[in-house]
């Protein structure tokens, strides 16, 4: 871990370390560290209990009956024989939904169609999995039993089963209003005339696949009705669709309650409603509580995937290696309906050009309409596609100029100050220079091909990738702190955790501000009725968005009660330290807890003089007599900007991270085969809160990576999904690929809480690019299409053959 | 189908369950005896999600008949802690290397890695890698999983050389 410049907190006023957190002396005591938490103690202890493991007295199964066409009308629906089946106690159809309808705020786009969902089909099916009905029964397998019960008569219609095809004059439409679902476009300069008059010109056409998201736990979730409040407990990343599922019975937001589960994670595929709707829908009707899980093979079939993307480039460059001009255009699957499409579409867009200066650019891209399932969120969000795009043209470019890699990289990388295409200025450092020699210092020494036949190659894949929600969308999330009369502190929070440690960051943050030991710190995060809205987990917002209001609640708390301490300690308020569960004299508390057990972090033993300090229990009770309150809610807000989607310029992101992937492969030229012999990763992830956990953020993006790389797809064909079974979805085993060796930066200069920039989603997008980098490198053509199966890897080594005859 | 009552013995605690024919050993663990340790993953055998041993092997709870399992021993996760929740070395491992991140694979993959090195006393990263082949993480990478198994292996061979660690 090592600090690049000095820290210099973007944003506001320059702050101190010291008064970045409050403390007037010292350094961080828990920030930076990696302590074991809460919620990691009780998953290796197997005692969590996530969203299938709640039972409720009288509690029904449901099941979902889902089409098993992609494109069909629907003539007519028989419930009876389901109805009939001894235990079962509802199957409902569209009828049976009060508000039909789930409608996705407009995401700004131009030309945006408005279409919405429907909860159940009616009336028409467009994609295989769509649900139609739904059934509750007092047992899991009569649940099934029924659902098969249900007796659907389809008429089969035309499909659309991708974006070309879609786009075609007289294509059949999935929706009446058209298959385009929304464009984006970004322009700046004049990108037709730079490439015009560009010394070299290079080109590519690159694709990419229908991926899953494979989290380990389906999608599960129990509801029950609760002094009149539709209360449901399920896996999703966002309470908030408590809204949403208000508007589907009809019933005021009040009387819904949405409670998250630490999930067994989400990637994104649990940021849409999955069980929600249907759960809701079947407490309501049968007034008792109703737990839904889905089998692997339904969430493989219908749940949300990764758009697979068409993207078109032509960059432009001068001899010396200087980018002049980026032509780009982005063509999204959006399957059958919206869900988040548009955004996803707007981030390709606006990551469309990497990490590098494009004075001239031009950019459109759009979401297309298919009979595909829905593909929506997951990790990289449009922006992790389009780095396979930017940096294949970069490497491409390379070559084609007889330059190197790196060199040509440097020459066009970003800077603090400059402007992107959409003509925002990047106002904190970027440190992508650094990441790419430090990832690729970690690959050392080459390796030798293994044998005859084999060859080995060297790649490299740098990102920029946004961190905090689209700029418009005015994100703000809010915390709750209250310490307790005993000294111990609680947070309340509307944060979802998705396994990444949301939780245990706010606490770590707390903890560094208010002096409070960790273990004395209880969270309670998750619910749309308790705690305040931090907004969902997604777009690695969490640590900014909430990472922020928690470090400003507990300054203003701790600013609050600092005269008090003051009064209590006989010193000015301004001169206090707070560490291990007292308030001291500044400087103070280093002298009397050095050398104690995790570097200060735990009170002294028992017995051990406390000096001239007062315990966080005194200093609680001493404002309790002072009616000064010890619990205090904040709300942060995020910067706000607009954009103009005609002219395509205005602002996007808040800020993004940067890094850098390298790897080294050996190819089996007779097989295709395709084996990773090193990986490694160097982000800025600005300040490591945790440093355990952004390690194992960055290995396990780059894992999933490596799978959306080389093996993953779902195989869509006419509609139909191949890989059904979770053992023809192939993800990665802790055999298939190497170790993934991390550097972090630590540049102090993020937008996050002390300096920090997100890092949940930026490391899964290099990888792709990294590996095909590789490839190209060791067989000496370039990879277009994913994943790089061993086929396609033979395709372009019989294309090289018939390019360069021997 | 007609229930049938049997005897499952779940870290040495004995349980009369009334089962169908066609219960697995998961739907029993999990939904008869409340044993959140033991999860539905894909049923098909492949993420190891519900592996639990059977007579000290690890079996996919999924693809094991509840009937099968009667009048055997069968160890969850928290079959190996000891009293007050003390945990297994290997868990401290899991702990201290954060090798756990979502937590969903993590009752499974220590199951199947405690009995490697029950079989192999010192395994090589690579042989740790194949034993956990049918044990998926989608969070973690396995790099951190990886650490913590070979930091027991070396700890329980310090701890008792030339012993087989238990």
């Amino acid at each position: 871990m090592t600090t690049v410049g000095p820290p210099q907190p973007a944003g506001e006023k320059q702050l101190t370390e010291q008064q970045a957190i409050g403390q007037s002396a010292g350094r961080y005591r828990v920030v930076g560290r990696s302590p074991a938490h809460h919620d990691f103690v009780d998953k290796v202890k197997g005692s969590l209990h996530y969203a299938a493991d709640w039972r409720l007295p009288g509690m029904l199964h449901g099941r979902i009956v889902r089409s098993q066409l992609p494109s069909a009308s629907i003539t007519g629906i028989d419930v009876s024989a389901a109805r009939a089946l001894p235990g079962v106690v509802a199957v409902l159809t569209a009828a049976d939904v009060p508000g039909n309808r789930i409608v996705e705020m407009a995401s700004g786009g131009l030309a945006e169609l408005e279409v919405t969902m429907p909860v159940l089909a009616e009336g028409r099916v467009r994609y295989m999995g769509e649900p139609v009905a739904v059934v509750a029964a007092v047992t899991q397998q009569i649940a099934h039993e029924a659902a098969e019960l249900v007796a659907v008569d389809y008429e089969e219609l035309p499909g659309v089963f991708d974006v070309e095809s879609a786009r075609a004059d007289g294509a059949p439409t999935v929706h009446e209003v058209g298959n385009t679902l929304v464009i984006w476009q970004i322009q700046c300069g004049d990108a037709a005339k730079a490439l015009a008059a560009a010394d070299v010109v290079v080109e590519g056409e690159y694709r990419s696949q229908h991926v899953e998201h494979a989290y380990l736990e389906p999608e599960a979730g129990v509801g029950w009705l609760e002094n009149g409040v539709l209360t449901l407990r399920v896996s999703t990343q966002v309470i908030e669709h408590a809204a949403t599922i208000a508007r589907i019975l009809q019933v005021p937001q009040s009387k819904v309650r949405v409670i998250a589960a630490y999930m067994g994670g989400g990637f994104g595929g649990k940021e849409d409603m999955t069980v929600e709707p249907y759960l809701a829908l079947l407490v309501w009707h049968t007034r008792r509580p109703v737990r839904m899980i889905w089998d692997r093979q339904e969430s493989l079939v219908a749940s949300t995937k990764r758009h697979p993307f068409i993207m078109r480039y032509r960059t432009g460059g001068s001899s010396d290696g200087t980018i002049t001009a980026q032509q780009v255009e982005i063509i999204g699957d959006a399957g059958a309906y919206p869900n988040l499409s548009p955004r996803v579409l707007f981030a390709a867009a606006a990551c469309a050009c990497g990490p590098y200066r494009v004075p001239n650019a031009s950019i459109t891209s759009s979401a297309v309409f298919t009979n595909n399932v829905p593909s929506s969120a997951f990790r990289g969000f449009g922006a992790m596609q389009v780095v396979l795009g930017y940096e294949s043209q970069m490497d491409l470019l390379a070559e084609r100029l007889g330059m190197s890699r790196t060199e040509l990289r440097e020459r066009n990388f970003l800077a603090k100050g400059d402007l992107l295409p959409t003509g925002e200025r990047l106002d904190t450092c970027v440190e992508i220079g650094q990441t790419m020699h430090r990832a690729v210092a970690l690959l050392g020494e080459p390796a030798r091909p293994s044998g005859p036949g084999k060859v080995v190659g060297r790649g490299i894949g740098c990102n920029r990738h946004p961190y905090g929600r689209t700029i418009w969308f005015r994100d703000k999330a809010a915390a709750w702190l209250s310490l307790q009369a005993d000294g111990t502190l609680l947070i309340r929070s509307g944060v979802t955790d998705l396994g990444a440690g949301q939780a245990a960051s706010l606490c770590q943050i707390a903890a560094e501000v208010l002096g409070a030991p960790l273990d004395d710190i209880s969270i309670y995060i998750g619910d749309s009725a308790l705690n305040p809205p931090a907004g969902g987990t997604f777009a690695t917002r969490q640590l900014y968005m909430s990472g922020n209001a928690v470090l400003h609640a507990a300054r203003e708390l701790r600013e609050r009660m600092a005269p008090v301490a003051a009064d209590l300690l006989g010193v000015p308020a301004d001169d206090l330290e707070f560490a291990a569960g007292r308030v001291w004299p500044a400087g103070a508390a280093g002298a009397a807890l050095a050398g104690g057990a995790d570097g200060g972090t735990r009170p002294p033993d028992a017995g051990g003089s406390g000096g001239v300090s007062v315990t966080l229990a005194e200093l609680a009770a001493a404002c309790e007599q002072r009616a000064i309150s010890t619990a205090h809610l904040s709300t942060w807000r995020a910067e706000s900007g607009s954009f103009d989607p005609r002219t395509g310029q205005g602002d996007t992101f808040p800020d993004y991270t940067y890094g850098t992937h390298a790897a080294e492969v050996e190819v089996d030229v007779e097989t295709g085969q395709v084996t990773v012999l090193r990986y490694a990763a160097c982000h800025d992830v600005g300040r490591a809160i945790n440093p355990m956990r952004v390690e194992g953020q960055i290995q396990g993006g780059a894992m999933q990576g490596l799978g959306y790389a080389l093996t993953e797809d779902m195989g869509i064909e006419d509609g139909y999904v191949q890989a059904a079974l979770f053992a023809n979805y192939l993800i990665p085993n802790a055999q298939d690929f190497p170790d993934v060796l991390v550097d972090i930066i630590e540049s102090g200069e993020g937008k996050g809480p002390l300096g920090a920039r997100g890092i949940g989603e930026p490391p899964i997008g290099n990888v792709a690019a990294t590996i095909a980098s590789a490839i190209q490198d060791a067989i000496g053509v370039r990879p277009a299409q994913l994943p790089m199966t061993p086929e396609r890897v033979l395709g372009l080594l019989d294309a090289r053959a018939s390019r360069d005859p021997a | 189908m007609t229930l049938r009552q049997i005897v499952l013995s779940v870290n040495d605690r004995d349980h009369e369950v009334w089962v169908l024919p066609s219960d697995t050993l998961l739907d029993v663990l999990h939904d008869e005896l409340g044993m959140a340790d033991v999860r539905y993953g894909c049923g098909e055998g492949v993420c190891g999600t519900c592996t639990v041993l059977l007579d000290g092997e690890p079996v996919n709870g999924c693809l094991t008949l509840a009937l099968q399992a009667a009048g055997r021993q069968v160890t969850t996760l928290r079959g190996l802690m000891g009293p007050g929740e003390a945990m297994h070395p290997l868990q401290e491992c899991f702990l201290r290397r954060g090798a756990s991140q979502c937590g969903f694979c993590t009752p499974g993959m220590v199951l199947t890695a405690l009995d490697l090195v029950r079989r192999r006393g010192q395994p090589s990263r690579e042989e740790i890698r194949y034993a956990l082949v049918g044990n998926l993480c989608r969070c973690t990478g396995y790099t951190k999983i990886l650490d913590a198994v070979e930091e027991y292996v070396g700890q329980a061979a310090a701890d008792a050389p030339g012993e087989v660690p238990s």
